[in-house]
Formats: C-alpha cells, sequence, structure tokens
C-alpha cells in the first residue's frame, strides 16, 4: 500500500510528462488526478490504521538498498508511523485538491500535460521527504521538492521575473542544504549510520560530546542540530533565508497553494519535528529556533500588512505562520507544531487557491489597489476567503484558534526568556496576522471596484471544478481544528504519537492547559483589535492608510520594502559573486595563469610558437606522428639506457 | 597464457578498425561512408568485447584479473596486462562512450572523415591501454601518445583559435610528463622493475617519496585538470569539435584522478599523506574559483569546461580523504562526470550543429521550439548539480562523507560548489532555454532528430541507473578499494612506528 501511494504520483507524471503529446490534455488530467485520488484515499487509510488506532503501528518497509560504501549504508526504505501519517494525509489530500483545481485554473494554458507532470512529480518528491527512514533519502525529496518547485516556479518560462524568481528559490534552497549536508555528514561520523532509528536510539549517549568542526571545539548535538536547522531554514522561508518564498509567487496559483502554502515549506518543520531526539537533547539549538521561528512570525507579518499583490500578502503570512510552528519547535511543542502544520495546510491552501479564483475572475489581476467590490460578483468565492481568513486568524473554534493558541500558550508555559519572547512575537504577530487578512479581505471583496471597465464586465465565479476544492478545503479550515485537537495536542497525545515525537522533560502542551486567563484570551483579542483596525482603516475611513503612511513614511517604508533583505543579499553576495567571477576568469585566468604560463612560454620562444602558427594543419598531422615515433623512442632509449 | 588475451583484444582492436579504414580508398564520398561504418563498427565490438570484463569479473579479490604476461623490453620491463576494481569501470566507460563519439561526429564531419575516425579509434586504444596495462613504460606510452590523437582532433577539426588551444593543451602535458618520465626512470633504478603491481609493494624512501609524488603529481594535475593548471581546459574544450570534448571530459580527464589512485596512494604512501593538504587546498581553490569563473561565461562550452574543473575538484578531494568512502566517492564522480559531461558537451553540440555559435547570448527560448531538447538539457543540467537520484549525487556525498571525517574546512570549502555549481547551471539554462524566443534565426531550429535521440538515451539510462542504485557499479569497486585503504593504513603505521624508533634512539 505504501509503495502505491508514494510511486503511483511518480508513474502519473511519467505518463503525463513523456506522453502527454499522445494522451492529450484531458488525458494527463485523468491519469495524475486519477492517481492522486487514489494516493489521498490510501493515505487516509493509512492515516486511521497507523495514527487514529490506539498503539504503536509503526512500520518499516524496505525497497531497495541505495548507496553503500564501506560502513555507510543507506537504503530506499519508508519509516511510517503517526509523523507520516499526518503528513501523508496533509500532502496528499492538497495535492489531490490542488491537481483537480487546475484542471479549471489552468485551462487556457498551452502547456496543460507538462503541468500536471510537474506537480505529481512534486508530490512523489514530497512524499519520499516524508516517508523516508534515514537522512539521505530525505535529502533526496528534499532536493526534488526543490527541483519541481523551480520548474513550477518557472512555470511561465517566458516571464523573465519567473525565471529569475525560479533559479533564486533554488540557489537560496541550496545555501540551506548546505548546512543541511554538513549536518547529515557530521551525524554519519557520529553514529556511524544516517539511518533514523539508529541515530535517535544512540543520541542520549552523544550528550555533552564535542566536535571538532571548522577549527573550534563545539557542543556535538547542539552543532548538529543548527546545521540542520539552516537546511529547515531554506526550505521553509525563516528569516534570512526567506527571500525566495514571495517571489516564488510568480509560479501559477496552485503551486503557490500546494507548494508554497500547505506543503513543501512546511518540510523544514517536519524534519526538525522528526529529529525530535535530537533537538532534545540539544536545548540550545531548540533556543535557536525558537528565536529565528518567533522573528520570522513577527517580521513576516510587519512585511505582510503593507503589501498590495494579493498573493504576496498570502505568501508573507505563511513565512509567518511557518514561524509560529518553528518556534513551537523550539519549546518543545512539537504536537503543537505539527497540528498547525496540519490545520494551516487546509486554510491557508483555501486562501491561495481562493485568491486564484479571485484572479481567475479578475482577468489575472493580482494588485489589490485594482480589486474592490467583489463580494457580490462572486459570492462563493467571498465565502470561501471569508471562512480561510477566520481559520487563520483565529477565530473561535475554527481550525487556526485550536493550533494557533495553542502554539502561542505552549511558548507562554515553557516559562523561560526565549518562550516569552516567542510569546510576546506571537501575540504581536497575531495582531497584525488579523490586520493584513481582513485588509485582503476588504480591499478585494468590499467597498468600490477599482478595476477598469473592462475587467468589471468579465468578473466570473469559477466552475465548480475549481469550487469543489474549496469546498473540501474550507471543511478542513472550519473543523480540523475542533475534531483533531484532543489527537495531536490534548487528551489522546500519547495514543496518537505513539513515540513518534519525542520529549526529554515536561510536556509543555500540559503545562500550556493551565495558563492563566489573560493569556488564553490574548490571542482572541489580538485578533480582534487587528479586525477593528483593519476595518477602520479600510471600510470606515478608507482615507486612512495613506494618512498613516505620510505619518509613519520610515515604518512604512521597511515594511514595504521588505525590510531590505532583498537589496542588501544583492550587494552582499550576487554583485560581488559576479564580479569576483569576472576578475578571476579575467585576471586570474587570462593574465596570470595563461600570462606566465603557457602564454609566456611561448612568448620566450617566439620564433617556434610562429611556426606554429604558420603550420598547416597537414603539417601538424605529420608532426604529431614524428612525435609519436619520437616519444617512443626517447622512451626506449632511456629505459635501455637506464638498465 | 592459458585464456583468451581479452585485455589485449579490446585495447589492440581499434587497431584494427584503423588498418581497415586505411586500406579504405576511391570517391570521397565512398570513403567517408564506409570509414564511419567501420569506426562504427569496430566500436562497438570493442564494446561488446569488454562486456566479457563485465560478466567474468570477480568481484571477491583485490587481485588483477585477465593478467597477461610477455617478455617485451628485457630487464624488468614487460608487456602486462591485468585490470582490477578500480580500473575496470574506466575500461568499459571508454568503450561504451567511444560508439557515442563516433555517432556524434556522423554528420557533422565532413572533412577528412577518413583521418577523422582514425584519430579516434587512435585514441580509444590508447585510453584503454592506459586504463588495462601494469608496466610503467607500457603506461607511459599509452599515457602521452593518447595526447596526439587529442592535439590532432583539436587541431584539425577544431575551432577557429584551434592551434593555439592544441598548442597550450601540448605544452602543459608536456611539463607535466617530462617530471613524471624523469620520476619513473628513478623508481626503475630503485626497484630494478617497471612491474606496478611490485611496484606497488615496494617501500620507497620517505624522502624520495615527495620528490616521486611532486613528479607525478605535475602530470596528473595537469591531466585533471586542478587549478591552476587548469586554463588548457576551457581552451581545448571550446576549440575542440563536439566529440573531442566529449572524450576529453569523459575520458581523458580520469586518467589523472586513475593516476592518482594507481600510483600516487600506493606508492608514495608517505607523501600522500603529508601533502594531502596541498590537494585540499588547491581543490578547494579549484572548485570556487572555477565555479565563479563559470558563471560569468558567456561561451557555453567554457561553462561547462569550468564546471569540469570544479568537479574533479571533488575527485581529488575523495582521493585524498585515504578512506573508503573518500576514494569510492571519487571514483563515482569520475564516471558520472564521464556520462554528464559528455552529455552536456553534446547539448552544446547540438544546438552547434544548429546555429554554429556557442555564445550564450545568441540564444534562449529554445523551450518553445525545441521541447525533448529541452528535456534532456534540464534533466543533465539537474544531474550536473547533483540533484540525487542522478549519478553525481552518490559520488559528490561519498566523498564529502569521506572527507568530513577528515577535515571539516575542506567539506566546508566544497560544499560551496555545490551553491555555485547550481546557480551557473540554472543560469546557464535559463538563458539558453528559458525566456521568450525572439531571435529570428532561432526560430526554425528543429528539435532532437533520430540519431540525437539515440546518442542521449543510453546517457539518460545510465545516469539515472547509477544515481538510484549505484550498487550495480560500486560492486565492483568495493573490493579494491578497501585493500587500497588498507594498505596505505598498514604502510602508514610501519612508518609512524619507524619514526617513532628513530625519534626514540
Amino acid at each position: 500500500m505504501y509503495q502505491t501511494i508514494v510511486f503511483l504520483p511518480l508513474l502519473a507524471s511519467l505518463i503525463a510528462g513523456l506522453f502527454g503529446n499522445r494522451i492529450g490534455d484531458r488525458g494527463a488530467q485523468i491519469v495524475t488526478c486519477g492517481a492522486m485520488i487514489v494516493s489521498a484515499v490510501l493515505s487516509w487509510v493509512a492515516f486511521y490504521q497507523v495514527a487514529l488506532t490506539p498503539g504503536d503501528n509503526s512500520l518499516h518497509v524496505q525497497v531497495l538498498s541505495w548507496i553503500v560504501s564501506g560502513d555507510f549504508n543507506v537504503n530506499w526504505a519508508f519509516q511510517i508511523d503517526s509523523l507520516t501519517a499526518v503528513m501523508l494525509v496533509v500532502v496528499n489530500t492538497v495535492s489531490c485538491l490542488v491537481h483537480i483545481y487546475s484542471v479549471g485554473y489552468m485551462s487556457h494554458d498551452p502547456h496543460i500535460p507538462r503541468f500536471m507532470s510537474y506537480l505529481s512529480l512534486f508530490t512523489f518528491a514530497m512524499l519520499m521527504l516524508i516517508t523516508s527512514d534515514n537522512f539521505v533519502q530525505m535529502f533526496f525529496g528534499w532536493e526534488g521538492v526543490g527541483l519541481a518547485s523551480y520548474l513550477l516556479i518557472g512555470f511561465w518560462y517566458k516571464k523573465p521575473s519567473a525565471c529569475a524568481a525560479a533559479i533564486k528559490a533554488f540557489v537560496v534552497n541550496r545555501v540551506g542544504d548546505f548546512g543541511f549536508a554538513l549536518g547529515i555528514f557530521a551525524i554519519f561520523m557520529t553514529f556511524g549510520s544516517a539511518d533514523f532509528a539508529v541515530v535517535f536510539a544512540d543520541v542520549g549517549s552523544y550528550t555533552d560530546k564535542s566536535i571538532h568542526f571548522l577549527g573550534m571545539e563545539l557542543d556535538l548535538l547542539t552543532t548538529i542540530c543548527i546545521l540542520l536547522f539552516i537546511g529547515a531554514m531554506g526550505k521553509s522561508a525563516q528569516l534570512g533565508l526567506h527571500t525566495w518564498l514571495p517571489d516564488a509567487m510568480e509560479g501559477p496559483t496552485p503551486v503557490s497553494a500546494l507548494i508554497h502554502a500547505a506543503t513543501m515549506v512546511t518540510a523544514g518543520v517536519f524534519m526538525v519535528a522528526r529529529c525530535s531526539p535530537l533537538f532534545e537533547y540539544a536545548p540550545a539549538a531548540l533556543e535557536v529556533v525558537c528565536i529565528v521561528g518567533a522573528s520570522t512570525a513577527f517580521f513576516a507579518a510587519t512585511v505582510g500588512m503593507s503589501q498590495f499583490d494579493i498573493k504576496r500578502v498570502i505568501a508573507y503570512s505563511t513565512c509567518s505562520q511557518l514561524g509560529y510552528m518553528f518556534f513551537a519547535l523550539g519549546v518543545g511543542a512539537y504536537g503543537a507544531a505539527i497540528f498547525h502544520l496540519f490545520t494551516h495546510a487546509f486554510f491557508k491552501a483555501l486562501l491561495f487557491l481562493g485568491s486564484g479564483s479571485v484572479i481567475h475572475a479578475s482577468s489575472d489581476e493580482q494588485d489589490m489597489r485594482n480589486m474592490g467590490g467583489l463580494r457580490k460578483k462572486i459570492p462563493l468565492t467571498f465565502w470561501m476567503m471569508t471562512i480561510g481568513t477566520l481559520a487563520l486568524t483565529g477565530f473561535p473554534f475554527l481550525a487556526g484558534y485550536y493550533s494557533k493558541d495553542m502554539i502561542i500558550e505552549s511558548a507562554f508555559a515553557a516559562h523561560s526568556s526565549v518562550g516569552s519572547y516567542a510569546f510576546a512575537m506571537g501575540v504581536a504577530a497575531a495582531l497584525m496576522t488579523s490586520f493584513y487578512s481582513w485588509r485582503l479581505v476588504f480591499m478585494t471583496f468590499f467597498g468600490e471596484s477599482r478595476a477598469s471597465k473592462e475587467v468589471q464586465d468579465h468578473v466570473h465565479e469559477s466552475p465548480q471544478v475549481m469550487l469543489v476544492p474549496l469546498y473540501v478545503l474550507a471543511f478542513g479550515a472550519l473543523f480540523s481544528g475542533f475534531i483533531f485537537h484532543e489527537y495531536f495536542v490534548g487528551a489522546h497525545y500519547e495514543d496518537f504519537w505513539a513515540g513518534a515525537l519525542f520529549l526529554v522533560g515536561d510536556n509543555v502542551m500540559e503545562a500550556a492547559h493551565h495558563v492563566p486567563m489573560w493569556v488564553v484570551e490574548a490571542p482572541f483579542v489580538a485578533m480582534t483589535v487587528g479586525l477593528a483596525t483593519a476595518y477602520y482603516f479600510y471600510i470606515r475611513r478608507p482615507e486612512m492608510p495613506g494618512k498613516f503612511v505620510e505619518t509613519f513614511r520610515f515604518l512604512h517604508a521597511i515594511s514595504f520594502n521588505k525590510w531590505y533583505f532583498d537589496e542588501l543579499y544583492d550587494i552582499l553576495f550576487v554583485r560581488p559573486a559576479m564580479k569576483l567571477g569576472y576578475i578571476l576568469w579575467k585576471r586570474g585566468d587570462e593574465n596570470i595563469i595563461d600570462r606566465y604560463g603557457p602564454d609566456g612560454v611561448s612568448a620566450a620562444v617566439v620564433r617556434v610558437a610562429e611556426k606554429f602558427r604558420s603550420l598547416q594543419t597537414g603539417y601538424l598531422y605529420h608532426y604529431a606522428f614524428a612525435m609519436l615515433i619520437g616519444l617512443s623512442a626517447f622512451v626506449t632509449w632511456f629505459v635501455m639506457g637506464g638498465q | 597464457m592459458e585464456h583468451f588475451p581479452i585485455l589485449s583484444a579490446i585495447t589492440f582492436l581499434p587497431l584494427l578498425g584503423v588498418l581497415i579504414i586505411l586500406s579504405i580508398n576511391g570517391e570521397k564520398e565512398v570513403v567517408a561512408r564506409n570509414a564511419r561504418n567501420a569506426a562504427m563498427l569496430t566500436t562497438i565490438a570493442t564494446f561488446l568485447f569488454s562486456l566479457v570484463l563485465w560478466f567474468g569479473f570477480d568481484k571477491t579479490t583485490a587481485e588483477f584479473q585477465f593478467q597477461e604476461q610477455a617478455e617485451w623490453l628485457g630487464g624488468g620491463i614487460n608487456y602486462h596486462m591485468g585490470v582490477d576494481g578500480i580500473s575496470i569501470l574506466f575500461v568499459l566507460l571508454t568503450t561504451f562512450i567511444m560508439p557515442i563519439c563516433i555517432l556524434c561526429g556522423w554528420e557533422t564531419i565532413k572533412d577528412r572523415v577518413k583521418e577523422y575516425m582514425i584519430a579516434f579509434l587512435l585514441l580509444e586504444c590508447f585510453m584503454i591501454g592506459v586504463f588495462c596495462t601494469l608496466d610503467l613504460v607500457l603506461f607511459y606510452v599509452f599515457f602521452e601518445a593518447g595526447l596526439i590523437p587529442m592535439f590532432l582532433i583539436i587541431g584539425v577539426w577544431g575551432g577557429a583559435n584551434r592551434v593555439y588551444a592544441a598548442y597550450k593543451l601540448f605544452l602543459y602535458t608536456l611539463l607535466g610528463s617530462v617530471l613524471m618520465l624523469v620520476a619513473m626512470l628513478y623508481m626503475y633504478a630503485q626497484a630494478g622493475t617497471t612491474d606496478i603491481p611490485t611496484l606497488m609493494n615496494f617501500d620507497f624512501d620517505p624522502h624520495a617519496q615527495t620528490w616521486l609524488f611532486l613528479a607525478f603529481f605535475a602530470s596528473f594535475a595537469v591531466k585533471m585538470p586542478m587549478w591552476p593548471v587548469h586554463t588548457w581546459l576551457p581552451d581545448a574544450h571550446v576549440q575542440a569539435p563536439t566529440a573531442g570534448s566529449v572524450i576529453l571530459a569523459g575520458i581523458l580527464l580520469k586518467m589523472g584522478g586513475y593516476g592518482f589512485l594507481r600510483f600516487s596512494l600506493p606508492m608514495f604512501p608517505v607523501a600522500s599523506e603529508e601533502l594531502a593538504w596541498l590537494i585540499y587546498a588547491l581543490s578547494c581553490i579549484a572548485i570556487i574559483y572555477t565555479s565563479l569563473v563559470a558563471l560569468r561565461q558567456t561561451d557555453m562550452k567554457k561553462l561547462i569546461a569550468y564546471s569540469s574543473v570544479a568537479h574533479m575538484g571533488f575527485v581529488t578531494i575523495g582521493i585524498f580523504a585515504f578512506n573508503i568512502q573518500g576514494i569510492e566517492g571519487s571514483i563515482m564522480v569520475m564516471l558520472a562526470h564521464g556520462f554528464v559531461a559528455a552529455a552536456l558537451f553534446l547539448c552544446v553540440g547540438v544546438v552547434y550543429d544548429r546555429l554554429h555559435t556557442r555564445d550564450i547570448d545568441r540564444y534562449g527560448g529554445l523551450v518553445s521550439i525545441m521541447p525533448r531538447y529541452a528535456l534532456v538539457f534540464m534533466f543533465f543540467t539537474m544531474a550536473s548539480v547533483g540533484l540525487p537520484g542522478t549519478a553525481n549525487f552518490v559520488g559528490e556525498v561519498l566523498v564529502l562523507v569521506g572527507i568530513f571525517k577528515v577535515s571539516t574546512w575542506t567539506a566546508f570549502f566544497a560544499l560551496f560548489g555545490v551553491i555555485l555549481g547550481a546557480a551557473y547551471m540554472l543560469y546557464l539554462y535559463r538563458r539558453v532555454v528559458f525566456g521568450e524566443l525572439t531571435k529570428a534565426d532561432l526560430k526554425d531550429l528543429l528539435d532532437l532528430n533520430k540519431r540525437e535521440i539515440i546518442i542521449f538515451a543510453p546517457l539518460v539510462f545510465f545516469t539515472l541507473w547509477m544515481g538510484v542504485y549505484p550498487s550495480t557499479f560500486m560492486d565492483f569497486i568495493h573490493v579494491s578499494v578497501e585493500n587500497l585503504t588498507l594498505q596505505h593504513e598498514i604502510s602508514m603505521s610501519s612508518y609512524h612506528a619507524l619514526t617513532q624508533t628513530l625519534a626514540g634512539h
């Protein structure tokens, strides 16, 4: 069954990609969607069997040996436990819905088979990542989703901005992989294996050991964990390595929903959770995770408030929500982090697909300044977006309410300085989340339409094939928190996870149930304040945002320009690399090595060189044969003489 | 000699082809056609013969197999052939790549077809000889002789600036080989034999080892090529015809790595260990330096040539990690590079044949009219950046695992190559394949034809096979590499014991 879940998308991808011409657009859609539906249904079966059924139902499936070299031994194998099962459900459900949605969304595109093939390829790589039983296969999936992401961001290859964004995504991720790879090597060197089972079983005996790394004596486990976390930062767009995610919105919207909201970007969260046995023994690394996560949650939220591109707002929101997940991990609330990953997949995919529906309706317009008043014209999309927004902002009893509030409370319950920092950032970000989310809804759906007459006449509700996936996701956004919170973070915690998540100390989520009332209320208050402000700014007094920008020019500039990260990186890395490359080529290779090397020699024997130049090719030919004979004679003579 | 001399057969079969081609006379067209066919048949026959090695090889021993020995010059200089786990795959790589090379010049080479085919067959003979021979003198002859057909291929069928490139190649290689020759003479004087297996067990004086090592290093470093003696490679590639580049990247570059494994490591263990820092430093510089330079290239072939230098940096790092992962990894990188770089040069060749320029700026938007080409090029671009599941990844990860145990700094710097590699390859791909198709002369380019698909298909197949299930290949090398590292450890520990007793007195 697990082979089917994982390899069916690959098969579909190959069929759609290689035989797309023969089976046609419809054929490619049927093959890929069909495969995804089967995979998704089987994933829920697996979820029921492994996670919901009490007891430890984890299992191990060996597929093939992969790399064997000395004591380095890596297999293609699956490890299915509750954590994997949760991810299977998330990935395959969202992927399946996005596949179906794409049938409608991409209906006017000339490259449908290619698109469907890429989507399925992505799903396969993501499944390899989450089912892996070792670090190297995980890295395979990790890079595989990176490839698929690259291909899909650059899907509209004629747009220079899309190509640039695709390369940026791949290269920035590679920077993260740099750390991840070093982490894997350090793990192998320490544990003599890259299998999760072996590493995690041994980890307890390596506390307080040190590693000689780059000339420094560092704490072994802390170093390993931080290196791994750098990988997670790249994939999950955390502060510093986040710059690719907003640009990735150049890809078609279904891609943004699937890869850049629900699944791939959560791979980093998954990885840290998977490595909880390692991180639990490296408290310093966990603090780093917590600080980075909390800072990202705050930072991305500040940027999200001032963007005008509807997809970029949601992209920054994703970035911010990933920050929540990370600081949850950082305080040891792994269950809460994965729970938020789970619920977030539903409502964020819903928001993205909803915004896709908006974009589709308004003739590919993405700038919210050219929208407005769409509520009456596309009511179904409006309601779907509202549900998504409510779930995201943590409206009581919707999905985000259970997961996000749990995270914020856990941060407080951790009673550590980093925990308090995360708590403060989390509440502040919750306020901003509410503000920018409602700002999006108000700017898009309320007020007078600011679109051109032509566009306005064209506005239409999306077809059923796009709306049905929205309904399913809306259902998840409404009820997934309520249904599952007892399993992920509540009373059935132990039975549900069955050891898939590891904890050394006390369960912080247990403590989170007993925090003071004001802590519980804080996110709710923050949400209300955000909503009220957005309402005031964009409905009651639409001239306010302009005035606000006038008054706080500096703050707005920072937020609007995304804290100038892109500009900074351009100055620090991109341009110097380009410049250095040019200098090394022209000065190094040509001016120094060649000049004093071969060219110098040739200048020294000008006459010989002249002869070379004047030689006709026919003579050269003779010359070379003479050389062969001469050489043999030379060698023979020398050797005989040496006797 | 009881058994059939298979290694000699494989090595000299191409010479038989040369004789046949030489005997062809008549109309230019007829000669060309017959020469092509004869060369094709010869290379295929050689490949089929070499499969005997594949199936007959005993993977459980580190001994040299299929050995042949005959009196040659006397005085310990004999005709001695044999393969072990380290060399066998290079022999097979050579016989595998050759038919592809012949096919690649099938239509594009119109002048001097006869001579062209002869040059390639000669080259094949010499290259196989390098990997099969177990005698120092014979090795030297093959090693140096291989230069001549290459020199000709560049000089006769090359681009506009071919003489300069051929001359540069010649000059660099000559420098290295003269030093190596001197070292060989010294070794012969010391050991009284040029038999490689005997020399591998001969203990050279540790002080002399340093000089011997450096002399061999001079030759192998040029062949690899390592920084800073790499500048012949971009020029040679740019000027060489496509098939020449394929051979150069696919096989000739591997002779340096093979040399390190066959000579430097087993014969001069102490010097290898003591000078490893030099190798690390040069390799790391090579990886970062050439990757940065590759970023700025405007010529497709030059870009890939520079990327080859970076990849070869991984090879040298792996070899001098002195552990199983490092060495097996470096062999895998070499094999993978043999497929992937060869394929990338073929990719360049495809568009060069159509537009006769390698200037990146002249292209753009090819995906619109050449989707199959775009797919193949994408595949090999990704293979080149070491995407897991392709051959390069297996090699690179093993090299890095191996070196990480020895020197974290080296692993750290080498990993920069992984980031930069992605940058320059994707940047290249974007400029050539993606974007709007605006340039008028590109509009009626044809997609890959049948011949080109036949060329690429086996390369794609093996790149994936080696990436997904490398054991098929690595099973050949395990025992020999294990033995190599074991021998190295033994010589090192006896050396340390010796120095300690000396210090104790």
